[in-house]
């Protein structure tokens, strides 16, 4: 059974965006991205980014990760903790956060892969420490509301036709 | 697993439509792709080799509309239909919230749906699911081959808990929105019990 046990709030929405601009400044980079492992956007800082897809960058990316992370099973390691693709121009650092979340960092010549890698290291407690927050802070919510934490829980027939009128 | 985000009052919802290879999956996803507006959809991704066959997968997020309050987003995807690529298969059925099998009606395909069917149902169960419970609905894909199984028999052979069932002729859009209502519809529903 599905369950809605993945949420994001505003306040530590905000608290990650703060870590992830502080990251990209100081790596120097082109942008930051927060995505979830299933291929949902978390949050995203950076240069440029109305022109960049990020619903596809974020569902590729987890594609991405999950067909690497398999690679890693089949050669008997757990998992990789950090990819890196080189092009001519721009690079992409993919890292795992935590085991929910992976951290994708664009950078080009203004920086290089040792400083990035030196950040993501740096900043990566800080969102983990959010993340867990954010995990409490919705256990804790449905512990008390119950059936009644989900703004779904009273969702009807109407509300769903609505959708395909 | 849906995705709710308060912080900008979005739900993201993850639908999968599975079976055997060339059975019309890729076919669905590039009509809702062609006859949806601009603003309700994103760009189809799709992870094809050089004979347009899905490698990896097709990828069409769609917004559907507002649901109290919410942004109601879905994320379809397509996973390769050919036996070779079943661990791509297992991978895309991660955080799946439904699943839509695509069945072929040419009689030459039946074995090949029935295996698919039991190909999902073990792949489901590896990450967690079980094709008992998921919101699942089935479409009967190639209705106007000549030939087509007729459809009490496809019931027959592929229902597995009294699904809703759709048929389907995929490149004339027949029945490919009304499939897509019927899974999203069973995801919601799924949301409010779960809730």
């Amino acid at each position: 059974m599905p369950m809605a046990d993945s949420v994001m709030y505003s306040e530590q929405l905000g608290q990650l965006n703060g870590v992830l601009s502080r990251l990209r400044s100081h790596a120097n980079a082109r942008a930051a991205f927060l995505i979830d492992r299933n291929g949902q956007q978390i949050a995203s800082t950076g240069e440029d980014l109305e022109a960049m897809d990020a619903t596809a960058l974020a569902s590729l990316t987890a594609g991405n990760v999950a067909s690497t992370d398999a690679i890693a099973k089949l050669i008997g390691e757990r998992e990789f903790f950090a990819l890196v693709h080189e092009g001519e121009k721009d690079n992409l650092h993919i890292s795992l956060v935590n085991s929910r979340i992976i951290m994708v960092i664009l950078f080009d010549e203004r920086s290089s892969l040792g400083l990035v890698r030196l950040r993501v290291r740096q900043n990566n407690p800080d969102l983990v420490e959010i993340f867990e927050v954010i995990e409490q802070r919705h256990a804790q919510e449905v512990a008390l509301a119950g059936a009644n934490a989900s703004p779904f829980a009273e969702i009807t027939d109407d509300d769903i036709d609505s959708l395909f009128s | 697993m849906t995705f709710i985000n308060y912080a900008s009052r979005e739900i993201n919802c993850k639908i999968v439509y599975y079976g055997p290879g060339l059975c019309g999956k890729t076919t669905n996803l590039q009509w809702i792709y062609d006859r949806t507006g601009a603003a309700a959809k994103g760009k189809l991704i799709s992870l094809a080799t050089e004979t347009e066959r899905t490698l990896f997968f097709d990828f069409l997020p769609l917004e559907l509309g507002t649901i109290r309050g919410f942004k109601t987003r879905f994320h379809l995807y397509t996973v390769p239909g050919q036996v070779f690529y079943d661990a791509s298969r297992k991978l895309i059925l991660k955080g799946v919230d439904g699943v839509i099998f695509v069945a072929d009606s040419q009689e030459a395909r039946m074995d090949a749906n029935v295996e698919s069917v039991r190909n999902l149902r073990d792949n489901l169960k590896l990450q967690g699911y079980d094709l008992m419970t998921i919101p699942y609905v089935l479409q009967l894909n190639k209705r106007d081959i000549p030939g087509a199984v007729p459809v009490p028999a496809m019931l027959k052979a592929l229902r597995v808990k009294n699904e809703d069932y759709f048929e389907a002729v995929a490149p004339k859009g027949t029945g490919v929105f009304e499939t897509l209502k019927g899974a999203a519809r069973q995801v919601l529903i799924s949301l409010r019990k779960a809730s």
